[in-house]
This record gives C-alpha cells, structure tokens and sequence, in this order.
C-alpha cells in the first residue's frame, strides 16, 4: 500500500461525498425542467443537507440505541460501497478488502439495518416500509449478483479491479450477455434507489411509499445522514453501472494526475447517466406495488439469461 | 494428560460425559446439583473436546483404536483423522456454549426430572462423538442409533402435551427409517467380506451400479437425519418441541453429524465418484434450501421459524458438497477443495450461529412464556442483552459481511463461477440456474431474519405482561455470549479457520487451500488468486467502523449533538397501539404470495355480514398430503389385511404353525436335491 495509493482513495472517497448529492440535484433539476417547472437548482440537496444538520433531532420515546446507531451505520456502508466501486481509478487499496459479491452484501447490510431501524419504533408505517424493502430487496439483491456474475463470468473474477481492467483493456466488442445485463441493470437501479416505475421519492403516499416510509421517524442530523446516505447509494450505483458497462476513461494507475485525468471523464458519464434517469422517470408512471415483483422478477431473469447467455456463446466458440 | 494423544482425549471425555449422565440420574431431583455443577462440567468437557481436536488438526495424522468391548470377536475400532477432528471440534466449541447456558436454562417443571434430563443430555453428547470417531459400520450404527434415541427422549422432555409426543414419535419414525437405509448402505460397501471396518471398505472396488445403490442409500439416510427434502417433515415438528438448549444442539449440531456421514461415505470410503451423485445432491440441495426459506419466511412461531432456517442452511450445505463431488468425478480436485472448504466453513459458521439463535429463543420463552411471534415485540428494551447477540446471530445467519455466514456464501458462489470448464455443456447450463437460486436463497434469509428480529425484539411489546421480562440470567449469558464471540472470529478470521480445513480437503481430495489463501497476507482470503478474488474481512469492518467513526465525529464537531425526545407520529390518529404495527402474518404475506405454489393454504377471511369477524390463515406443507398421507394410507391398507390373520384364538394360531411346518417340510427335500 503506496502513498500514492492511499492519496487516491483518499481523492475517490471526498470526490465521492461532494458529487453524490449533486448528482442527485442534477436529476431532479432535470425533471424539473422536463416537466416545465424550474426546479430549485443543482444545488438544492446540499441546502437541504445544512438545514438538516443544524435542527434539533427529534426521536421517538419508544426508539432504542439501534434506532439512534443506524443512520451512521447506513452512511458508513455508502460510503464504503462509494469507495470500493471503481470510480476513477482502478488502483486503490480498498479494491482488495471487497469484491463484486462484498459490494451486494454491503448493500445488504445497509438495507437489514435501516429496515430493523424502521420496525423499531413500532409504528404502522414503519413497520410497511420495512416490509416493502425487504419485500423489494430480495428480488434486487440477487438480480444485481447476477448482473456482476455476468461480468465477472468474462472477466474470470469477482474483483470490481480486475473487471473494470479486464472490461478496459479488450478491443470494443458488444457482448450479448452484457446488453442482458446492462438491462436487467437499469431496473435494478430504479428499484433499489427508490425511482419512479417503483417508488417516487418526492411524495408520502402511504399506499406506495417504501424509502420514505422508512426514514418517517428520523429527524434533524440523522436524517441528513440518512438523506445523504441515499444519494451515496444512487451515486455508488451509478458508478457500479458506469465501471461494468462503459469503464473507458477510468485510470488503471494511482498517480494523481491520472485521476485528474478521469475526474472530467467520469463526471461527463455521470451527466449522462442523470439524463437517461430522468427521461426514464419523466416518461413512465408509478406501478402499484404489487407489480413490483414482477418489475423485479423480469430484472432478475433478464440477468440470469445474461449469464446463460455467456455460457452458450462461450460454449459454441470454444 | 497433555502428553495423550488426542483420541485417548476424546474417549475420557466421551466416558466423563457418561459419567456425569449417571451422577444425574443419582441425583435425580437435586435440582441445583445437576443445574450448577454437572451440567457447567459437561460443558468443560466439551472444551477439552475442543482443544483434542484442534490439536490433531494441527499436528495431523490419523490415530486408531481397538477397544475390547462390545460382541466376542466384534470390537470396537475407533479412529480419529482430520475429517473427524474438525467435526469434534465444531461439537466440543458448541456444546461448551450450550452446556453453560443450559446451567442456567433448566428448571424444575412438571416434564422430566432433572437428573433425567441430565442423563439423556449428556448421552447424546457422548454418542454424537461416538459417531465421529467410530470405524466401523458396528459402532457407527450403534453409536447412531443412542443418539437417535436419546434425542428422542430429550424432544419429549415435555411428554404431557400430545403435540410433543406426537412430533417425538414422527421424528423417532423418520430417523428409524433413514437408519434402515445407512445398515443397507454399510451393507453394500463391505462388497460381501463379511468385514465391516471402514478400512476394509476402503478397500473394496465396487461397481458402478453398486456403488450408486450404496451411495443412494446413504443419501436417503442421511438425508432423513439433515433434514433434506422430501425427508424434512420432522425437523419443523421436532426442533421446536425440545427445550431451546436440545433444538440449539439438534439444529447446530446433530445435523452435521449427517453431513459428517455424507462426506464420510461419498468422499472416504467410496473411492471412485460419478458425476451424477454430485448432480443430484445439488439439486437436492438447492431445492431444500429454496423450500426451506421460503416456509420459514411464513412461519408465525419463533422456533419453527428457526427450524425452517435449519433446512435451509442444510440444503445449502448439501449443494456445496454436491458441487465438490461433481468436481471431484471429473478429477478436478482445486475447485472440489474450494467446494469443500464452502461446505465445512458453512458447517462450523451454522452450527454456532444456529446454537445461538436457538439459546436466544429459549432466554425468549422464559422471559415471557410466549413462542408466537405475534404475541412478542420490543424486547430489545427489557433483555437488551439478549437483543444484541440475538442480533449478531441473525446479521450472521442472513450471510451478512463482515460475519461469519457470509464467508461460506462466498465460497460457494466462487466456486459455482469457476464451474465453467466442466467437460459437459449442459452441466455449464446448470451453474447460473443454481447460483440465481443461491443467491435468491440467501436474500430470502435476509428477509426471514429480519422478521424474526425485527418482531421479537424491536417494535412496541404486543402484549401487556411483555413490559415485565427480564433479561437472561448469567450463565444463560455466558453461554450466549461464548457463541457470539466464535460467530464474530469465524466471521474476521476466515483463514484460521481454513488452515484448520486444510487437512480435512488434504484427506478428502488431496488439495488444500490454506497455502494459497493466506499467501496474500492473513487478513485476505484469496482462495484461488490475487487478480481472481480477495476478500478481507478485518478491512471491511475497518472501512465501515472508520466511515461511522468519521461521520459521528464530523457531525458531532461541526454541528450538535441536540435531542428531543417524543411519541411517534401516529399518522394523524389521536392514538397509536401496538396492534397498528406489522404483524408476523402481514411480514410473511408478501412470500405467501409470490411463493403461492409452495404452500397448502387454507385461509379463512371474514365477511362483512360476519358478527364475529376472524382471520386466519394456516400454511401447510404440501409434501404432508401429497407424499406422506399416501405412503401412511397403503400402510395402514396392509396391516389392515395383515391383521385379519390375527384372529386371537389359540387354535388358529396353532394351525399357522402346523401350515409353516408343513411348508418348511416341502422345500427340504426340494432343497437336498
């Protein structure tokens, strides 16, 4: 482990933290604008994050320290999945601590927490929420495996360095198992963040909510963890989608001036990837919730057809 | 004692845990005798179990034994090599746990006396050890069969409720069944010798056909001990009749022993493999561990709920050691190991973390009298202690990082995606299918376990006399915590624990992985190559632990750290109750309906013209009516028959006897001849 190393996770990680709520910003200026509104700005999610962070934190009497720890902990997972994840470079220290299946399992980890967080307080809708999550995670989480599985099947490896590297240094080649994956990948990505065909982050309808049914009770502080911790989760998802499908641009050295380099390169995709979300969001409606698990089920075999694809066409060749 | 080699060990302790069995029924209502002395000592025994095995892990090699007691001329051969070691090890870890938390967990009550309980306890400790260090079929058998049957009496320690006696009596009917099958399959492999040690049937080169009729024997019964689908049906019944500390043992422990059997025969005494045992034991396997999840997601009692857990952790572990018995039959030992190392990490890493969950559930019914989990709620409030491990067991047992599930999840996922490369396409075809079920298997136990936590422990108590429980007394938390504490090192540790596998694979397969997995540094298991995989347990619990630490500080200095504390938001109603939370019912009905087909449903809803309106809602299995009831049918259908020659006349009886003779009489000329 370099200096130069920990200098660039370093970079990643603070990189990582300032962009997120801005990326998040973006897309909602986006479809503020796609819809004819003027939006409040790119900006706004950062307001947003000071308001929170000065007010008091209110917390239910029946609330126990499980309760109070899980907005630091959801952070924590973000933030960590935002560092493990490929971003800029491919050459930071955290990429051997964690592979393709630790990333689903850290997301795991977040989800568990914040829905045993939900029911702890014993409300109605905390309880709704954390069903629908976990209800909507158990279809996600192994889609997303199989998405990875996919890549990691050509790239011989689960570890997110090796794909990316791997993904980087063959000739450009569309491969059919990956346009599977790529996908299964966008649905996945609506379900998990709480975008529209599943959820709709601007409204408490208590018929569809599932993310802000979960985070009801929090208030003050812990809410802008909870706040920022979801556009880390947008942002590391985004990265995720950026690092397996379109890695060009990301630097396989740690030197500095080759993150400089990509930083302008990453956010372009980012930039991107914001307005293919909100003309996804723009142009398609709400399901009821009870479409959700064939929303997802469809991501999930779109995924597993990914990798069978792999097989067949990998099997013919050889 | 330190200078003996490690067998002699495990048979003192074996005969102390005998011992301490018949001190109990010596004592038999001295309560406190039996709770606070015998039942610690067995626990130290199985310390020392512990420290015996690890050593011969160690130091490696292969000890036998012959002790002349037994039949004439039929002695006991005993032997004591890696493979057995590990799982004396895993027993010896376990028990010493449970054995503590038993001193403070049992009771004076009106089912079987203490020194009963006592006996029966400890004799089933002594035989499970019997059955990992016997060698040959005589032993094994018998040493089965004590376990089998002591079990049996320790699920019916509650005998005055016939629900008990009648989950006893199917498991004591499963387990006989599945034992026929393992006498026959004994049978088999001694190939006609007459010779019925291991090491004669090591020997033996059977044929094709008959090493699969004795290979399929042994799956059924050791299928029928693990709980592997269609022979599941007792594990539900049984599991939670028994008192917590024998459902933690029945659940963490017994069930190994079956996969002990399965690893025993297919992998040690059955030298050649064909590949489409492996095949069929993933499939199994998988199917178990789909079937199991997806009913323990609907159950609505904390202990079945567990037991469902059980099968599926079962199935999972009977896929990995299909996996590396396919592997295996095309002589592709590297990966087989890799399987293997899967299927014994997932072996330690459930029994510890099942044991626990177990011991919780029986501070759990103590506390507040109460199984249903819709009668329990916010006990993290009043037996926080119990909460908190209860919470470690479940972050564990959804395969959860940085604990100790998630590694063999890992394990088995790597070595599925190495699977491309098997000689045959259409076995290709089957990985994504079976690591899609995997991992749909293990976010589903993610789902399971938050509803069991989330509604024992979290929430508003659903019931009034709940505000008055009291947490686990000190042995009970001793107990806990000791499971706790190995569920954590096993999770941030994985290469010590694969350095102890090594010698177990080396046996089994010739290859281990310890080398190359820690050839990286300690911290990073590696288990094929740097570029191919890495997965460092102690770094991920730095990186969250470091982002949390960060956070808190940052928010803590540049903002504050102000709280106001006040009643939930109620949704606009005046009041809020704890009967508005999510109920076990409503936590499952999401499963019930996309797993419609899985289940046998018999739902009553009420109608609005209804004066007393009633929901229920009752899962059954499906294999009951359409495997169970079938096979009990054509039974009773022959008996009924068989019967009618039972006539309770002496003459009639007597003319069966002239008829036989006369019979016999026939055939000995036909005979000489």
């Amino acid at each position: 482990m370099t200096f130069s190393q920990l200098l660039s996770e370093f970079f990643t990680i603070v990189a990582s933290l300032l962009l997120a709520p801005l990326l998040l910003g973006w897309v909602t200026q986006l479809r503020a604008w796609l819809q004819n509104r003027s939006g409040p700005g790119i900006f706004q999610p950062y307001r947003i994050l000071h308001k929170l962070f000065n007010k008091d934190s209110v917390m239910a009497d029946t609330a126990s320290s499980l309760f109070r720890f899980t907005p630091y902990l959801i952070f924590g997972c973000m933030l960590l999945a935002s560092a493990i994840v490929p971003t800029l470079s491919t050459d930071f220290p955290l990429a051997q601590a964690a592979d393709a299946i630790a990333l689903v399992g850290l997301f795991a980890l977040a989800r568990i927490f914040i829905s045993l967080a939900a029911m702890d307080v014993g409300t109605a809708f905390g309880t709704l929420g954390a069903r629908r999550e976990m209800f909507v995670g158990f279809l996600a989480e192994p889609a997303l495996l199989m998405v990875l599985f996919t890549s990691s099947l050509i790239a011989h490896s689960t570890s997110l360095k090796t794909i990316v590297t791997t993904q980087i240094d063959r000739p450009f080649a569309i491969y059919p198992s990956l346009v599977f994956a790529g996908f299964a990948f966008i649905l996945i990505f609506l379900a998990e963040n709480a975008r529209i065909p599943v959820d709709n982050p601007s409204t408490h309808l208590e018929l569809t909510m599932i993310h802000e049914a979960l985070i009801l009770e929090y208030s003050g502080r812990h809410l802008a963890l909870l706040e920022w911790a979801s556009s880390l989760k947008l942002f590391a998802y985004s990265s995720i989608g950026i690092a397996l499908f379109l890695p060009w641009g990301i630097s396989t050295q740690g030197s500095i001036m080759s993150l400089l380099y990509a930083l302008p390169i990453f956010i372009l995709k980012l930039l991107v990837f914001g307005v293919v979300l909100a003309l996804i969001e723009t142009f398609s409606a709400k399901m009821r919730i009870f479409r959700v698990p064939e929303f997802l089920t469809i991501a999930f075999l779109l995924a597993v057809i990914g990798m069978l694809t792999y097989i067949l066409l990998g099997a013919k060749a050889s | 004692m330190l200078n003996s080699q490690s067998l002699d060990v495990v048979l003192w302790v074996i005969s102390g845990w005998l011992l301490i069995g018949l001190l109990g029924i010596l004592t038999l209502h001295r309560f406190t005798f039996i709770a606070r002395v015998l039942f610690p000592l067995g626990g130290i025994g199985g310390l020392v179990l512990a420290v015996a095995a690890f050593r011969s892990l160690i130091n490696g090699g292969t000890q036998n034994r012959l002790l002349p007691i037994g039949l004439p001329q039929l002695h006991f051969h005993l032997s004591l090599d890696a493979l057995s070691a590990f799982f004396l090890l895993v027993l010896g870890v376990a028990v010493f746990g449970i054995s503590i938390f038993s001193a403070g967990y049992f009771r004076n009550s009106t089912g079987t006396a203490p020194g009963l309980l006592c006996l029966e306890f400890h004799f089933f400790l002594a035989s499970m050890a019997l059955v990992l260090v016997a060698a040959d079929a005589y032993v094994f058998m018998l040493a089965w069969e004590s376990m089998a049957l002591s079990s049996y009496f320790l699920v019916t320690a509650n005998h005055r409720l016939p629900k008990i006696r009648a989950a006893g009596f199917l498991y004591l009917l499963i387990a006989h069944i599945g034992a026929i099958a393992l006498l026959l399959s004994f049978g088999v492999l001694q190939a006609n010798t007459g010779n019925y040690t291991f090491s004669n049937m090591r020997m033996q080169s059977l044929s094709p056909f008959w090493a699969s009729v004795a290979f399929l024997l042994a799956v059924f019964g050791f299928s029928a001990k693990a709980g592997i689908l269609p022979l599941h049906i007792w594990l539900p019944e049984a599991h939670p009749a028994a008192p917590s500390p024998v459902s933690a043992l029945m659940s963490g422990v017994m069930l190994k022993m079956a996969i002990y059997g399965m690893l025993r025969v297919c992998f040690d005494l059955l030298r050649v493999h064909i590949w489409w045992w492996g095949v069929l034991l993933l499939v199994l396997g998988l199917a178990t561990a789909l079937f199991g999840v997806v009913f323990a997601a609907v159950q609505s009692d904390m202990k079945r709920l567990l037991a469902y857990s059980s099968i599926e952790n079962v199935g999972l572990i009977f896929a990995a050691l299909g996996l590396a018995l396919l592997f295996s039959s095309y002589g592709m030992n590297l990966i087989a190991a890799l399987a293997l190392t899967a299927c014994l990490f997932h072996v330690a890493a459930h029994a510890i973390f099942k044991s626990l969950l177990f011991l919780t559930t029986g501070s759990v019914l103590h506390a507040t009298g109460e199984r249903n989990l819709g009668r329990l709620g916010g006990l993290i409030r009043f037996m926080p202690w119990v909460a908190w491990l209860a919470l470690i067991g479940i972050l564990a047992s959804s395969g959860l990082p940085p604990f100790s599930g998630f590694i063999s999840e890992w394990l088995l996922l790597q070595s599925f995606l190495f699977t491309p490369g098997l000689p045959q396409p259409f076995l290709n075809m089957l990985i994504p299918v079976a690591t899609a079920s995997i991992a749909l298997t293990a976010a589903l136990a993610g789902y399971t376990m938050v509803k069991f936590c989330g509604v024992v422990f979290l929430g508003q108590p659903r019931e009034e006399k709940l505000n008055q429980a009291h947490d686990a007394n000190l042995f009970e938390k001793i107990g806990m915590a000791w499971l706790a504490i190995i569920t954590i090192t096993l999770g941030l540790a994985p290469n010590f624990i694969i350095r102890l596998i090594d010698p177990v694979t080396r046996v089994l397969v010739n290859q281990g992985l310890a080398a190359q997995s820690k050839s990286n540094g300690w911290w990073l298991l590696t288990p094929t190559s740097m570029a191919r995989a890495s997965y460092g347990p102690l770094y991920f619990l730095l990186g969250v632990v470091g982002a949390i630490a960060l956070a808190f500080i940052l928010v803590r200095v540049l903002y504050h750290a102000r709280l106001r504390r006040s009643a939930a938001w109620g949704g606009g109603h005046p009041w809020a109750n704890s009967r508005m939370q999510d109920t076990a019912e409503g936590y499952g009905q999401p499963i019930r309906q996309v797993f419609e087909p899985f289940f046998a449903m018999k739902r009553h809803l009420p109608k609005p013209e209804d004066i007393e309106p009633r929901y229920e809602v009752i899962v059954e299995d499906k294999f009951w009516n359409g495997v169970y009831m079938p096979v009990v049918r054509v039974t009773e259908f022959v008996s009924s028959i068989v019967g009618r020659l039972q006539r309770g006349r002496i003459s009639i009886y007597l003319l069966y006897s002239f008829i036989t003779l006369i019979f016999l009489l026939i055939l000995v000329p036909s005979a000489r001849k």
